[in-house]
């Protein structure tokens, strides 16, 4: 089917790329890039992080010259100066960290990103148009700060289709959505696609670029290593030609034992802030070598799990059981001293402060448990060798723990956080959401490392709105909802019919809320 | 105390008077802290923009070319800053604060010749027979041009930041600077623009003071005006018609205060002069401690932005 129809169309590329290549001080991003995009067909652009997949798009949307080679759109050269030239080609962009203004309105928004925007009330009616015609609900007057991620994607995308673009970009565009709003987005490319928009669909998840593009371009290292038809190529094949080399999936091992590392008891906490979710009744018992998994659509109490078990924020007096030790009321520092370790969702400026070096990030959470301070004064050999071993040990590319912790690349940084964490040796570990935006091959090592860890007998809690990954790593599984948990049941044999309806009150929730 | 002796219309009067200069420099710090940029040297900039003024008026005998000389000093001193914190992405706070200290001294220096001259004074601005009216005609129509220019200035700011593109992109700029990048804005010319537009708004309040308050040239005359318009933007959640509230607060008070040391109130002097601070703050604060979520500051306030790749 998917072969037919490209036989029709092998004529006339729309977006046609030769020979580009662009370098930066140290680093070849794209080298001798050749890329063919046509109408009507949804091409895949592969690749891990720093593969050169964000350098070539920006070239193509303005925002990046390229060094040598050739773009052309419909045979014409295609040399934009800026976003609007872009624009006004016929290009629209959907970014992977929303260009949103959290503090403007919805069609604010969608007319800053419009090189014309017609008056507001027109604008309004249009909005509203798109949205019907795509099923993406949006109300214009509605603050972007108050919206769920999967509504902000809904700006992005209507801001781009307003354009009527021949060529939409989308930058790894599922990487903050939930199932339920995948499928969506999906139901509106198709659409798109049916219409004989060409869209480039970047992205890492394997699954689905088999289920949604007909061809796929894989960089690696700045350079196009192969052109596939997804749907007939396996992912562990896409995998292997993405990464490089073969892809272990991670070795489970049930090694939960009948110790108990830590118990919630009855935990409920009011929200944090007026946006916050509050916890109800969270109950939970963790033994020695297990690992729980915590599903569950962002913001229904992830956040506020976390912080209440971090010590960020204390709980109520005997809510939360440490090996046997009552740690509600201490705070987070005093946790870790007892071996409880978290590593939260934002990498930049919560698990780690972004302008520090690595030696100085590793100080801020192993201090206590590494003795590397002596009389209040720091060591710092004994800091930069243990910031140099979690290097080595997880496998951080970076120049060296003089680093600063905001030039790492996602995946690199949160290897480091995570593995910061677990070279500490804690008891119990939670991470939230510990491979969100980070590359296949760091997923593959992060999840592996947390298995190991619960190997060696510590207990770990993995949040994360990832199903497979939650299948691949839990023994036992349950969703939160509304700030509730669910009871947990074991992971394997799960399907997904079950999971869906453990999830189910918080897909509901969602969807009522969209519309 | 002789409370008669305050009649309410002068009152009024000065107290519009007194609040033009505030008013000025504090919208202009308002647009500029709506791109996302923190200039804390509009002290330095108004006390440039009084003895440019100052000196451009005595020198033409024209206050119109004094007032304009104003804004082109206090625009050649924010453009010391926009170079140095746009292009050079030097520290914000640390080049703003230096700026008042260079503008201090700068004008003491320009300033030298010009003490115990009388500039030529600002006429006021006929209108007719609203002058006339009773009561009105003395407390609010009897001003010179600059004191309505900064009303209108005032609907001017709201309705460019609110209802306008530019606007619109100046706003998306100070929220996030590398949204607004992506999106293909222009953010350092933006950023530059707003800095220019500021540095003249707090020289025509410097001017306002030297040429039309005062009027004669002493160092260090401001006294402080720059550091209080800059409160006045933070307390008044960085919205124009707040920033005027503000201001005329500010002025009001300070004007009363006054009037009431004159007639001898029983209150230490202490107090009262401590009161136009006192009141600005408490009104403001409390209204800015009921603001809804997207009042607040600009995102990206006082963050340097270096265009990526």
């Amino acid at each position: 089917m998917t072969e037919r129809r490209e036989d029709d169309r092998v004529a006339a590329p729309l977006l046609q790329i030769e020979g580009v290549t662009k370098a930066y001080p140290g680093v070849v991003a794209n080298d001798g890039v050749d890329l063919s995009v046509r109408p009507g067909e949804i091409h895949a652009l592969l690749g891990e992080n720093g593969a050169g997949k964000s350098t070539l798009v920006k070239m193509i949307f303005g925002l990046v010259a390229p060094d040598s080679g050739t773009m052309r759109i419909d045979g014409a050269r295609h040399a934009p100066a800026s976003p609007q030239a872009a624009r006004a080609a016929g290009i629209g962009m959907v970014f992977q960290h929303f260009s949103l203004f959290e503090a403007l309105d919805v069609a604010e928004n969608v007319a800053l990103g419009m090189s014309d925007p017609p008056p507001r009330r027109a604008l309004a009616r249009r909005i509203a148009e798109v949205s019907r015609a795509y099923g993406l609900p949006l109300d214009p007057g509605r603050i972007v700060g108050d919206l769920s991620a999967g509504e902000r994607q809904r700006i992005e995308i209507v801001r781009a289709l307003l354009g009527r673009p021949r060529l939409l970009i989308m930058d790894e565009p599922t990487s903050v959505l939930t199932p339920r709003e995948v499928e969506i987005l999906f139901a509106t490319l198709r659409q798109l696609r049916a219409e004989g928009v060409a869209i480039l669909y970047i992205s890492h998840k394997l699954e689905e670029i088999r289920a949604l593009c007909d061809r796929a371009t894989i960089l690696r290292g700045g350079r196009v290593v192969a052109t596939s038809t997804p749907a007939l190529d396996s992912a562990a094949r896409l995998a292997e030609l993405m990464v490089g080399h073969r892809l272990e999936a991670p070795a489970r091992a049930g090694t939960a034992q009948e110790a108990v590392a830590l118990e919630l008891d009855r935990l409920s906490l009011p929200p944090a802030h007026a946006f916050g979710t509050a916890l109800h009744d969270i109950s939970l018992t963790l033994h020695r070598g297990e690992v729980l998994g915590i599903g569950g659509v962002a913001g229904n109490g992830q956040d506020e799990l976390l912080a209440a078990l971090s010590g960020e924020r204390l709980a109520p007096r005997g809510s939360v059981t440490l090996d046997g030790a009552d740690v509600s009321r201490r705070g987070p520092a005093a946790r870790r001293r007892l071996g409880l370790s978290v590593a939260p969702e934002e990498r930049l400026g919560h698990a780690a402060a972004p302008d520090m070096s690595l030696t100085e990030n590793a100080l801020v959470t192993a201090a206590a448990g590494q003795r590397l301070t002596r009389w209040g004064f720091v060591d710092w050999r004994a800091t930069r060798a243990f910031a140099a071993r979690v290097i080595e040990r997880f496998d951080v590319r970076t120049r060296g723990p003089g680093t600063a912790a905001g030039a790492l690349s996602g995946g690199n940084l949160q290897k480091y956080v995570i593995g910061r964490e677990i070279a500490q040796a804690p008891r119990v570990l939670a991470v939230n959401q510990p491979t969100w935006g980070v590359d296949a091959a760091a997923a593959a090592r992060i999840r592996q490392s947390l298995l190991d860890l619960a190997a060696e007998g510590a207990g770990v809690i993995v949040i994360s709105q990832d199903l497979d990954e939650l299948m691949e790593l839990s023994d036992r599984f349950a969703a939160l909802n509304g700030g509730r948990l669910s009871p947990f049941r074991p992971a394997p044999g799960l399907s997904m019919e079950e999971i869906g309806l453990m999830l189910g009150g918080a897909d509901e929730r969602e969807a009522a809320r969209a519309s | 105390m002789d409370l008669s002796a305050i009649s309410p219309a002068l009152l009024v009067a000065a107290l519009m008077a007194g609040a033009t200069p505030l008013l000025f420099a504090a919208l202009g710090e308002l647009v500029v802290e709506r791109a996302g940029v923190l200039n804390l040297g509009v002290e330095g900039m108004m006390i440039l923009g009084a003895i440019c003024g100052f000196a451009a008026a005595v020198g033409t005998g024209s206050p119109a070319a004094g007032f304009a000389a104003a804004a082109l000093g206090g625009a050649a001193l924010a453009l010391v800053f926009a170079v140095l914190t746009q292009g050079l992405l030097s520290n914000q706070v640390a080049t703003g604060l230096a700026l008042t200290l260079f503008g201090l001294g700068l004008s003491a220096l320009v300033g030298q010749g010009y003490v115990g001259i009388k500039p030529p004074s600002t006429p006021r601005l006929d209108l007719g027979p609203l002058s006339d009216l009773p009561f009105l005609g003395r407390a609010i129509f009897s001003h010179d041009a600059i004191v309505y220019l900064g009303l209108a200035a005032t609907l001017a700011v709201w309705a460019v930041l609110n209802r306008t593109r530019f606007g619109l992109s100046l706003r998306a700029v100070g929220e996030n600077h590398d949204a607004a990048h992506a999106l293909g804005l222009k953010v350092v010319a933006i950023r530059v623009g707003a800095i220019l537009f500021g540095g003249a708004m707090a020289g025509i309040g410097g001017g306002y003071l030297s040429l039309v308050r005062v009027p004669q040239w002493t160092e260090g005359m401001t006294a402080g005006a720059g550091w209080i318009a800059l409160a006045i933007v933070v307390f008044a959640s960085w919205r124009a018609g707040r920033v005027l509230m503000g201001a005329y607060l500010f002025g009001g008070v300070s004007v009363l205060q006054l009037n009431l040391q004159a007639a001898g109130a029983a209150v230490p002097v202490e107090i009262l002069s401590m009161s136009p601070y006192l009141a600005t703050i408490l009104v403001l604060a409390v209204m800015s401690a009921r603001r809804k979520r997207g009042t607040a500051a600009p995102a990206s306030l006082g963050r340097s932005f270096r265009a990526p790749g």
